[in-house]
């Protein structure tokens, strides 16, 4: 029965307009994000300049690959444009989703949700027809299609709405709503802001927020989803969204989810921005009309269906994974990566190892500077997988430089949400001797308090 | 619909660019008297930095320079009458100003940050061989970084404690060696650079540091508390945790390095220094220089933030962990390098203890001030 449903589901149509507008303002935002980042000078400081990189488990071999490097962002910059354009898509869309992602891979001390929402999003937009109309590639004869399935353009609805809604049950913890840390932190600290610079120190306002942030985020799908609420619902996603931008250096994010979820509008809202789109491109004497074909219905081979079914099926359980871990998720952070907990917690951290010579017995402390930049040394201090591999990379280090039988020790203090610093590796543990896995890492010492939700 | 949509964007888009690039117009928010019984509304970060800068930096800077026209002058009457009273004289100004200058040295911002004032007058251990050659050739240049560890403070301690065992013979340095002229040259250069460095310094900050210093109250990382507060805590770990205490005590290397003491060829005032940082470190967490300052520091801000927060007395444990980092140190011989050949372990007691605050400073501070520690321009999320 339920099969039936969405076999019914999946023949139904949908006009176009929704996935071609998506995808010429999806490509034009991730090229400005490429240009932006370049600009910044990100990527000899992130990629090039630091002489060791943070590697996800299983992604080891992906690394910076030198000034090629910047031959990987100019290909994903291009492979946007060719997004935008609707210019040969799918190849387009395939190269930005793997050139982007093997950035993201690089070094996991830049890792933001917003990266792997953007990985999530043009790995789904292979499968999409979104070229089918307004782009260079539905100038070609018979291409062009008015009508698509309608599960395309609700696979992207369902995606933003995960990222909404599991965002939104990350906050239903009893830091976020009893104690509204770390709002309590963070706001105070933007006393220079005009107009609300006071209002930011009063503690009514860091729980007002606390609690509409949870509501926000947990409702806004639905709100968007009807078409009544949806016009009041986008205002709120404006209003949110600019609101984080002034508050927090989230850089082209707000814009990203401003922009996306407009694919929540009715084909015709679309269409009257494709006409919007037409009428400058005709100005400029840039536009071509492609021909429309309307008979012959779109047919997708049967595997992509179970490819999409199973792509929501990990994206809706992954997240659950910390509930395989014991001990508090906040604190190991074991599980706490892909699954969409966005400026959740204040979190910072002291790292200082020491570096013993197994053989003579003589050790001595290590300046982390020596080997980190100063953002990696940062996330490296309170996340354990970091500690491990940077143990580990110390302990090749010190072998090399003919040290025998090193043995690794750190002494570390993390402080979470306000709570006092407290010990956070065991500082008897070898890290040289222990091995990175998904398995518990029990070196990882307890979290003297507890917090409450999910 | 297009338009209104458009102009929703738009508009957020402006308010969100306008606000977070433009300075704001007023930020000072009026704070609340600190003896005013009432719930503190709001911290006046404004009156903090005013309090920091025209209490505590200026007047500290003030203080070193009159020290070191101070030792300038002893040096110039030692060269005139080269007795062993006037060395003594000289030693003393020179420790004088040397206690003087651990009250400036955690300032390394602005016009001290661009003249490398703190490398360049506290570089240690001295490089002994390099001022040997400077004090017979007469030909030295303070201002490359190769000669940081030839000028300044270590350099002094070398030229008046160091060139021989006894005090007759170092004397003779400066009377019948053969290069004697030049070295009394070397010792007044020395000095004229010293003073040189801190009137620089002390001209900016009143010819305009001091101003803008005071008017960036942005919160973000350019601002002025979070810049200083950052310099703050990079001279409590590197220069004197590490620097006074930890190196020599050999806690990054495989074995102690004796050699590398404050003041190592004195060898009796290691001691005296580390406790004058100390206190210096202390009195400006609670917003006061050396009997100067109002309070408004990171102790009174700490406070306010607490009212809010409801969390740990963090001052209060900052503070006891000074106090017992100071108990430590106190137990140790003045003589650093015996203390290191006869009990390292209590040297590195005293290290522990300094370190128990780096990890109170630099974690727990930073947090509740929401201070990015060496702030990376990055994207957050």
């Amino acid at each position: 029965m339920f099969s039936k449903r969405l076999n019914t589901y999946f023949n139904l149509e949908i006009k176009t307009a929704p996935l071609a507008v998506f995808r010429i303002l999806f490509g034009v935002m991730m090229l400005l994000s490429i240009i932006r980042f370049w600009a910044n000078g990100w990527i000899a400081k992130l990629y090039l300049e630091p002489e060791f990189h943070f590697s996800y488990y299983g992604f080891e071999w992906v690394r910076p690959l030198g000034d090629l490097t910047y031959l990987i962002f100019a290909l994903c910059g291009l492979a946007a444009l060719g997004v935008a354009l609707g210019f040969k898509y799918r190849l387009s869309i395939i190269l930005f989703f793997l050139s982007f992602t093997y950035i993201e891979l690089m070094d996991k001390t830049t890792y933001l949700n917003h990266y792997y929402f953007v990985s999530c999003l043009s790995f789904l937009m292979i499968f999409l027809p979104a070229n089918r109309w307004f782009s260079l590639d539905a100038l070609k004869p018979g291409f062009a299609r008015q009508k698509v399935p309608r599960w395309t353009v609700g696979a992207i609805k369902l995606m933003l709405g995960i990222v909404y809604f599991y965002a939104g049950l990350a906050k239903l913890n009893s830091d976020w709503l009893a104690e509204a840390m770390p709002l309590k932190i963070w706001l105070p600290s933007k006393y220079d802001l005009p107009l609300l610079g006071d209002l930011m120190q009063q503690e009514w306002v860091h729980y007002a927020f606390s609690y509409s942030g949870a509501i926000y985020d947990l409702i806004i799908p639905f709100l968007l989803l009807g078409s009544r609420t949806r016009w009041f619902a986008f205002g709120l996603v404006v209003v949110f969204h600019a609101l984080t931008r002034v508050l927090f250096p989230i850089g082209m994010f707000p814009y990203i989810m401003i922009v996306s979820s407009l694919i929540f509008f009715s084909p015709e809202f679309h269409e009257r921005v494709l006409k919007f789109f037409k009428a400058a491109l005709s100005r400029i004497k840039l536009y071509r009309a492609h021909d429309v074909v309307l008979s012959t219905p779109l047919t997708f081979r049967p595997q992509i269906k179970y490819v999409i079914l199973g792509f929501f099926a990990f994206q809706l359980l992954f997240p659950w994974r910390y509930a395989l871990y014991p001990g508090e998720l906040f604190w190991t952070e074991e599980g706490y990566r892909f699954s969409w907990r966005v400026m959740l917690m204040e979190k910072a951290g002291y790292a200082q190892f020491k570096v013993v010579d197994g053989k003579s017995g003589k050790s001595f402390l290590i300046d982390n500077k020596d080997f980190l930049s100063p953002l990696q040394e940062k996330q490296m201090s309170f996340q354990p997988d970091f500690i491990l591999e940077y143990a580990h990379y110390l302990a090749d280090h010190y072998q090399q430089q003919g040290y025998e039988n090193v043995e690794i020790y750190v002494e570390s203090y993390v402080a979470l949400n306000g709570r006092l610093s407290a010990p956070y590796i065991d500082p008897e543990v070898n890290l040289a001797e222990e091995k990175e896995s998904f398995r518990p890492k029990d070196w990882i010492l307890p979290f003297n308090d507890t917090i409450n939700g999910l | 619909m297009i338009k209104k949509c458009l102009s929703i964007v738009l508009a957020a888009i402006v308010i969100a660019c306008s606000s977070s690039d433009d300075p704001a117009p007023d930020n000072n928010n009026g704070g609340t008297d600190p003896t005013d019984d009432g719930p503190i509304a709001s911290f006046d970060r404004s009156a903090m930095l005013t309090n920091w800068a025209d209490n505590i930096i200026v007047p500290a800077y003030e203080e070193f320079l009159a020290t070191a026209e101070a030792l300038q002058q002893q040096i110039d009457n030692f060269n005139v009458n080269t007795t062993e009273d006037n060395l003594n004289l000289l030693r003393d100004s020179w420790l004088t100003a040397y206690k003087s200058f651990q009250w400036v040295s955690m300032f390394e911002i602005g016009p001290a940050e661009d003249a490398r004032f703190r490398a360049r007058l506290n570089t240690y251990p001295a490089d002994a061989a390099t001022i040997d050659d400077f004090r017979t050739t007469g030909v030295y240049n303070f201002e490359l970084p190769s000669n940081i560890d030839a000028q300044g403070f270590p350099a002094f301690d070398y030229m008046l404690f160091g060139l021989a065992d006894t005090d007759a013979a170092i004397l003779e340095f400066y009377t019948t060696d053969a290069s004697a002229s030049i070295a009394k040259i070397y010792l007044q250069d020395l000095a004229t650079a010293m003073t040189g460095l801190a009137q620089q310094v002390l001209n900016e900050w009143n010819s305009g540091f001091a101003t803008s210093f005071k008017a960036n109250t942005d919160a973000s990382a350019n601002g002025s508390i979070d810049k200083l507060t950052n310099d703050y805590i990079f001279y409590y770990e590197k220069a004197l945790r590490a620097g006074k205490i930890g190196i020599p005590a050999g806690v990054f290397s495989t074995d102690p390095l004796p050699g590398n003491v404050e003041a190592f060829y004195n060898q009796e005032v290691s001691r005296e220094l580390v406790l004058e940082a100390l206190q210096a470190a202390q009195n400006f967490f609670n917003g006061n220089g050396n009997g100067t300052g109002n309070g408004r520091g990171f102790k009174s801000y700490l406070d306010f933030l607490n009212t809010i927060k409801n969390g740990e007395d963090l001052s209060t444990l900052i503070n006891d962990q000074f106090d017992l980092a100071r108990t430590e140190i106190e137990e140790l011989s003045n003589n650093f390098v015996s203390q290191i050949q006869s009990n390292n372990t209590a040297m590195l007691e005293a290290y522990d203890e300094l370190q128990r605050n780096v990890i109170l400073i630099k974690v727990d501070m930073l947090q509740a001030l929401s201070i990015d520690v060496d702030f990376v321009d990055t994207d957050g999320d």
